[in-house]
């Protein structure tokens, strides 16, 4: 998508309840996987894929796209999805997730399918990719961006705030970062867990520019990735305050659904909710 | 190999590195270099002073050093990421695991001051595990270089291959053993000699510890040979049965400990394809201490003489003292 064919808010909008529906879909077919990461980063994915990178599903090589990493790599069915949605690959394929030969692995791996940059699942190592991958595009001349989505409970990592720190030194002004702030950790709330508050005051701390917004508000966020665009000489994150399982009320705010598949009369309660009720 | 072998110190393969990797940036502008505030100590420091703006100082941070050199080459670029060997290969390994063997990126990993050669800094600093954990990564290209010559070498062809590499190198000088007209490549070794009687399959800085053994030993009249299996992954296995059908008899030397480097693989080929009689000269399964290097690789068995003994042992069945 060149930006030209961005997307407006209204138009991701309407598009986000079936992604969403998608996501549970392969979920529930497969029989495991993470449903409330996935759903509560739904609406920044189609922000990102449909209003904001410059990339061409008919070209996953191109050497001038702008790139996006899935650090919370558990959150992959939102990611298939939307990269479908963009024709990276038949939406069929999205049934095969998590099955034996499929290209749609458990967790995000870099060459097995077409879109997916970086093999992530283990917590905290995006920041690095994409740090990386952005003073790549500096030597050799390539004018690209480069965006990362964490997770809040991945940011327990320690190697996150290694990146934070050399991003800044670096002056990685080309490398956006997304935290998708939904508050839920594997084992409960992030606030029990580990305490990440004043968030904004961290990131700001490490040298970023802050941008806190509601990450379901698709208007907020192309805002958002508009004007970070505009920083210079700095590192850019934008946390995204969403809500664990977004758009399915016995799943919004459960960390029962961090990793646990609907059955599938959920399944059937979920895609009522979203008013997605065939394929 | 009549000769008892000149024992002439050369350069340390860290500073074959560094020389040889600066030059190789004159040459491919895609060649670009990140270390973890060790530059001085793994000589990258070379590269960063004739190539600046392709130099990257990350800090004492190697799990980030190591993420960030995958993000790197999958921009095309060939990123060379050093530190010591422990710390690269201990603290980044779950980022060598997941951002590079995964993906098979073509990122090399060079890891310094490996061994107990290292001396004073003692244990924390010993890269004695290194190439244990490098071996299992799935993909991954494993080279250990003898002396100057042969580091050079390897790191020119590290830069040639495509994949991931784990090249190690030393901080003590290390004694000559090539010349310019020997060839190293991924998946190659140098067969010094082969003996009828024994042969020694090392690699680093035992290998001229090996040679020298191995003339000691045709001293007493074994004909005993010496095999260079600087490339641990992939292994030379016709190398290996080479010298195990030539003699029956293996001793490997390796400044590793015991489990998981070259005896290990040696080992295995053996088990797979030539079962032969073989004794190790390795650190055992603990951690050395400080000293001078003299001091610690002679009390550590890191010798001419220990290796002396493995071949008797292995040729009349003698009992080696025991390394504690």
């Amino acid at each position: 998508m060149t930006a030209s064919t961005a997307l407006s808010a209204a138009d991701l909008r309407s598009r986000a309840p079936r992604i969403r529906a998608d996501a549970l879909r392969m979920i529930a077919g497969a029989r495991s996987g993470h449903p409330g990461g996935s759903l509560s980063a739904v609406d920044i994915l189609l922000a990102l894929y449909m209003g904001v990178l410059r990339h061409d599903p008919a070209r996953p090589d191109w050497e001038g796209r702008d790139r996006f990493i899935l650090s919370k790599g558990h959150a992959c069915p939102a990611l298939y999805a939307v990269l479908a949605e963009c024709g990276y690959f038949p939406r069929e394929l999205l049934w095969t997730f998590r099955s034996l030969g499929s290209p749609l692995q458990g967790h995000p791996e870099l060459g097995k399918l077409a879109g997916v940059e970086a093999s992530t699942g283990s917590l905290g190592q995006g920041l690095s990719l994409g740090l990386g991958m952005m003073l790549g595009h500096r030597v050799r001349g390539i004018d690209a961006r480069v965006h990362v989505l964490l997770g809040d409970g991945e940011i327990n990592e320690g190697q996150v705030w290694e990146a934070a720190l050399s991003a800044a030194h670096l002056r990685a002004d080309r490398l956006t970062a997304i935290v998708d702030v939904n508050r839920i950790q594997l084992d409960g709330f992030t606030s029990d867990i580990l305490e990440l508050e004043p968030l904004a005051d961290k990131w700001k701390a490490f040298g970023w520019e802050v941008f806190d917004l509601d990450g379901h508000n698709l208007d907020a966020l192309l805002r958002a990735f508009a004007d970070a665009r505009g920083v210079e000489g700095r590192p850019q994150v934008i946390l995204a305050r969403t809500t664990k399982g977004k758009g399915v009320s016995f799943m919004e705010d459960n960390p029962e659904f961090h990793g646990a598949p609907p059955t599938a009369e959920e399944l059937e309660r979920a895609l009522q909710e979203l008013g997605v009720t065939h394929a | 190999m009549r000769d008892r072998p000149a024992r002439v110190l050369g350069k340390a393969t860290r500073d074959a590195y560094g020389e040889t990797l600066a030059a190789l940036g004159h040459e491919n502008p895609r060649i670009v270099a990140l270390d973890a505030d060790l530059s001085k100590s793994t000589k990258s420091v070379v590269f960063a002073k004739a190539h600046p703006d392709r130099f990257f100082n990350l800090g004492i941070q190697e799990a980030n050093m190591v993420g960030v050199a995958a993000g790197m080459a999958t921009t095309g670029l060939i990123p060379f990421a050093s530190s010591f060997a422990t710390f690269l290969m201990s603290k980044a390994f779950d980022q060598m695991r997941m951002a590079v063997a995964n993906p098979r990126l073509n990122v090399k990993l060079v890891g310094s001051h490996a061994g107990i050669s290292i001396g004073e800094d003692g244990a924390s600093q010993m890269g004695v595990e290194d190439l244990a954990l490098a071996c299992a990564l799935p993909g991954f290209t494993v080279l250990v270089p003898a002396d100057g010559v042969s580091a050079s070498a390897l790191t020119r062809v590290s830069a040639e291959h495509q994949g991931p590499v784990f090249l190690r190198t030393g901080r003590a000088k290390a004694i000559e053993v090539y010349d310019e007209r020997t060839s190293f490549r991924v998946g190659g070794s140098v067969t010094h000699h082969l003996g009828r009687d024994a042969n020694i399959l090392a690699c680093g800085l035992m290998v001229a510890e090996a040679l020298e053994a191995a003339f000691l030993a045709r001293e007493e009249g074994f004909d005993v040979g010496v095999v260079d299996l600087y490339s641990l992954k992939p292994v030379d296995a016709a190398a290996i049965e080479a010298a195990a059908s030539a003699s029956g008899r293996i001793v490997v030397a390796e400044e590793h400990l015991h489990h998981g480097g070259l005896g290990s693989i040696v080992a295995q080929v053996l088990a797979e394809r030539h079962p032969a009689r073989m004794v190790s000269v390795d650190l055992g399964d603990r951690y050395a201490e400080s000293g001078t290097p003299e001091a610690v690789l002679e009390a550590y068995g890191m010798t001419s003489a220990k290796i002396l003994a493995a071949i008797r042992q292995v040729i009349r069945g003698d009992l080696v003292p025991d390394q504690a």
